[in-house]
């Protein structure tokens, strides 16, 4: 933990370059659904970083959705299934 | 660029005692600077092809065959005692654990969140007596704790405060992430959607395979009230 302080000190006073964050955001503007589809170059950094939190919260959502239809499905299901789900996964 | 951000760097910045050797100290400082330079080249390119790992279908199975026998294991072990008792929110939750353990077990270790996952677990099993065990776990261990105990952001330089809360709000949400600087949160989140996106690819498989097995099975009620129509 002091080694992370150490390194946000670090990063505050220098060492981290606009163009770094600049690249990074566009790295992360890639991956959003709603900006890739737009096709546009002008978005603005707070509007990735809005879209992000949004798509972020929605994949757990949707994380959480799937995990009870697994929940209910095993608890319905056999073990011996799940084991040879497993065995088709496997190979 | 991941790699010199998490690993310490060795860089000779200020060597008092090399007044004796001092080519071989000059060497050695080249050598060790290009090492860095070609480590960080070798980096990029990995950052490359990690920000594909998540998308290879190897990495899904790992992810798959990892979850199935965490389940398996924690419905053996509580098969006896609970039963199905705790068929939708309980369960739900559990496996929702059981997939995040694995999805940052796949991570192999090398982004913080998966991390903050895997030391999160043990951390709250062991200081988190009593108080709402479920609740607590579940909320601490996915990242997404409503408490506002968020630091006073005292990054300057890197904005418009608007930004800046935008970030902050950003760095709850990826576990392991509350008191990073800006570009680290970047980072992880960027790892971090892939992972997910990976992780509900291979649940959704999962559940159409059980869903598809369930019915061709021996007659068993799959047909429970809170069960929603699979809408695949």
């Amino acid at each position: 933990m002091s080694s992370r302080r150490s390194r946000s000190r670090q990063s505050g006073s220098s060492g981290i370059s606009d163009d770094q964050i600049i690249d990074l955001v566009s790295k992360l503007q890639q991956l959003l659904p709603e900006i890739r589809n737009r096709r546009s170059d002008k978005v603005s950094a707070a509007k990735v970083l809005q879209e992000t939190c949004s798509y972020i919260r929605s994949l757990h959502r949707e994380v959480d959705d799937l995990s009870e239809r697994l929940s209910e499905l095993l608890a319905n299901s056999d073990s011996d299934q799940a084991a040879v789900i497993r065995n088709l996964l496997m190979q | 660029m991941s790699s010199s951000l998490i690993s310490p760097n060795p860089i000779p910045t200020s060597s008092p005692a090399t007044a004796g050797g001092g080519d071989r100290s000059r060497e050695a400082k080249t050598r060790r600077r290009k090492k860095k330079a070609q480590a960080q080249a070798q980096a990029q390119s990995k950052g490359r092809s990690q920000s594909s790992k998540w998308k290879s279908h190897a990495q899904q199975q790992i992810f798959s065959s990892s979850l199935l026998q965490a389940l398996a294991q924690s419905r053996r072990g509580a098969g006896g005692g609970g039963g199905g008792g705790g068929g939708g929110g309980g369960g739900g939750r559990a496996v929702r654990e059981a997939a995040d353990r694995a999805l940052a077990a796949s991570a192999k270790g090398r982004s913080r969140w998966s991390r903050a996952i895997l030391a999160g677990r043990i951390r709250i099993s062991k200081f988190r007596k009593r108080k709402r065990p479920a609740a607590a776990v579940a909320a601490a261990a996915a990242g997404r704790s409503r408490k506002p105990r968020v630091s006073v952001s005292r990054l300057r330089g890197k904005g418009m405060p608007a930004v800046q809360r935008k970030v902050r709000v950003l760095g709850r949400l990826v576990p392991g992430c509350r008191k990073e600087p800006l570009p680290v949160i970047l980072e992880e989140a960027t790892d971090y959607i892939e992972a997910l996106e990976m992780q509900v690819r291979a649940m959704s498989e999962l559940a159409r395979l059980l869903s598809g097995v369930a019915s061709t099975g021996a007659g068993t009620s799959s047909d429970s009230p809170a069960a929603p129509p699979p809408s695949q």
